[in-house]
């Protein structure tokens, strides 16, 4: 187990460095002069100098990554719209965007999971065509336009809720539903395909031959068996929420990271974006690596060693 | 070899033809093909054309799907988007999937060194939330159809690789590989002749679930200002627009999502659909 934890921590620093180097490049690829699209467009030729000297871009490539590293680490990238540290920006942001993907997660989990386990044991009858029909609707629909239909609906028509912003737990409700909805369809999916695997496991005949009880069977082995790679499923899912929640807090202008890099986008904030999807990718990548560490642990038939 | 492989292909097909999801599936995504082929026909109206005396109105039949807050006709703008969504798309999905799965058979046949620069290298750009990494390069290149492909080839190339690796490995494993081997077929020649082809079936299933996720990415960068130019029409930029007029015109932010919602799940339903006439074996999984 050790050993498994050492590897996957060492085969994370490649990955890191090779998205630091990605988001690093990002700026560089800017058609045109980076200096000078940075310092905007009313800007004097002495301040695209400033600028160019501030970023270091009239020196070699190497040189600046490492520049840009350094001043990473040491807290000193800042935000060109706002001048303070990105950091600064990033963390209330992105703590927001994490209560937000808590409750989604908890919402979609259950739910994903309770249909699932239905349409595994209900497996090809009307109950599992209905489960697994409305799951494909969730992968398909858009999330921001579910997002909007909610909002007609809850904000709009009926009243109930309120149609965005941040405050008091109801204006959590309607955008936590939009990011858990494709979650919980996926995680139904999955945790039907696993108690479906377990069911043609040898093991679970031979318990139907004993002449065991279907409840029992079901409770005591296949449930135990399939819900352990669905653990992983909502892990990962969780990174996915955390990383890709930007179109469900644009809609309901929710204060998160996401919908931060997407205010960026408008403002030219090129730091902020910088930072900001290299932190993401930074959560992303840890949180995978979180989940791999609870599947060894739940799991120690895995063979980790040969990985 | 070629009769053999023919009979396989009649198989296949007796099977998508067999199967209700890869049906309904293929009816609802050739449906929008033909609206966006014959959209000049279809559509009564020019999708960008303002009408300033015509703002906002509520579906009639003078306008099916009503109007903007600019007068443009929304059913006209919503028929136009299926030609936006579906040409990007396919395009952007064609060349991922040429990039990706050569790049990956190439890793999964070839092994060792290659397979470990090609595959760190996705796993790179597997470590980015793919929306978010769609909004860096957007960002960087600017709103445009080119653009856009690029943005969305980037994010789907990975997954085409690792579909294609994993399925190289368990193809290079057949006795028809080996038996190319010894009559001396150069590596290139049995990967491109026998491995590729052979291998081809998960990647095509691949492809009809990427259209799905292409379909909502363009609209998820159209929605957030990043996608096509203005005034081009695509779904996911008309329901950002939707979403200022909510309260005074709610009927905009129904119908171009209902288009999204409709072509991504006919692609989900083709790939599902296929996957199940390809590997009959998980069809009860």
């Amino acid at each position: 187990m050790l050993n498994f934890i050492i590897r996957r921590l060492l085969l994370l620093i490649p990955i890191l460095i090779g998205v630091s180097i990605v988001t690093f490049l990002m700026v560089h690829f800017i058609p045109g002069d980076p200096a000078r699209i940075l310092a905007g467009q009313n800007a004097t030729p002495e301040d695209v100098l400033a600028i160019r000297e501030r970023f270091g871009l009239d020196k070699p490539l190497t040189v600046q990554y490492f520049m840009f590293m350094k001043a990473l680490i040491s807290g000193e990238v800042k935000s060109l719209r706002t001048e303070k540290n990105v950091m600064e920006e990033i963390i209330p942001r992105f703590l927001n965007t994490l209560q937000l993907s808590i409750l989604s997660i908890i919402i979609s989990a259950s739910m994903g999971i309770f249909f699932g386990i239905i349409a595994g044991v209900k497996r090809n009858t009307w109950i599992d065509n209905l489960v697994m029909g409305f799951s494909l609707f969730g992968v398909s629909m858009p999330v921001f336009w579910l997002g909007i239909l909610l909002m007609l609906l809850f904000a709009v028509k009926l009243g109930w809720l309120p149609a965005g912003g941040k405050g008091t737990w109801k204006h959590m409700i309607l955008p936590a539903i939009t990011l858990g909805m494709a979650t919980s369809a996926i995680i139904a999916r999955m945790t039907r395909a696993n108690i479906l695997q377990v069911f043609h496991q040898d093991y679970i005949r031979t318990a139907y031959a004993f002449g065991i009880s279907e409840r029992k069977i079901i409770y005591k082995y296949v449930l135990k068996n399939a819900l352990i790679p669905v653990v992983t499923i909502v892990g990962l899912q969780f990174g996915y929420l955390l990383g890709g929640a930007v179109l469900t807090e644009s809609v309901f202008g929710w204060p998160g990271v996401g919908r931060l890099i997407a205010e960026s986008i408008f403002t030219r904030d090129y730091t902020l974006i910088q930072v900001g999807v290299m932190f993401v990718a930074l959560i992303f990548v840890l949180v995978n690596l979180i989940v791999d560490f609870t599947y060894a642990i739940l799991d120690p038939r895995i063979r980790y060693g040969q990985g | 070899m070629k009769t053999a492989s023919l009979e396989v292909t009649n198989v296949i097909w007796r099977r998508i033809k067999k199967n209700r999801m890869a049906q309904v599936g293929a009816y609802i995504t050739v449906f929008f093909i033909i609206i966006a082929i014959f959209a000049p026909v279809i559509a009564p109206y020019d999708p960008t054309e303002q009408r300033f005396e015509d703002s906002l109105q509520g579906p009639s039949l003078k306008h099916f799907f009503g109007t903007d807050i600019y007068g443009r006709d929304v059913f006209s703008r919503v028929i136009y988007g299926a030609r936006t969504s579906l040409k990007i798309a396919s395009i952007a999905v064609s060349i991922s999937l040429i990039i990706g799965s050569l790049l990956g058979s190439i890793a999964g046949f070839f092994g060792r060194v290659i397979d470990e620069i090609i595959m760190r290298f996705f796993d790179i750009l597997l470590a980015f939330p793919s929306i978010l990494l769609a909004i860096a390069i957007m960002t960087i290149l600017g709103a445009g159809d080119t653009n856009l492909i690029i943005a969305l080839a980037v994010y789907s190339i990975p997954q085409f690789a690792r579909i294609a690796r994993s399925s190289v490995l368990s193809v290079k494993q057949n006795e028809y590989v080996d038996a190319a081997k010894a009559i001396g077929e150069s590596p290139w020649s049995i990967l491109f002749r026998y491995v590729i082809p052979n291998s081809f079936a998960p990647i095509l299933v691949q492809a009809s679930m990427r259209m799905a996720t292409a379909i909502l990415g363009i609209s998820g960068l159209g929605f957030l200002g990043l996608g096509v130019k203005p005034p081009t029409p695509e779904w996911g930029t008309d329901l950002s627009l939707a979403l200022t007029y909510l309260y005074v015109a709610p009927h905009l932010g129904i119908f171009p999502g209902l288009a999204i919602f409709l072509v991504v799940m006919g692609f989900n339903y083709l790939g599902d659909g296929l996957n199940d006439a390809l590997n009959p074996r998980l069809k009860d999984r």
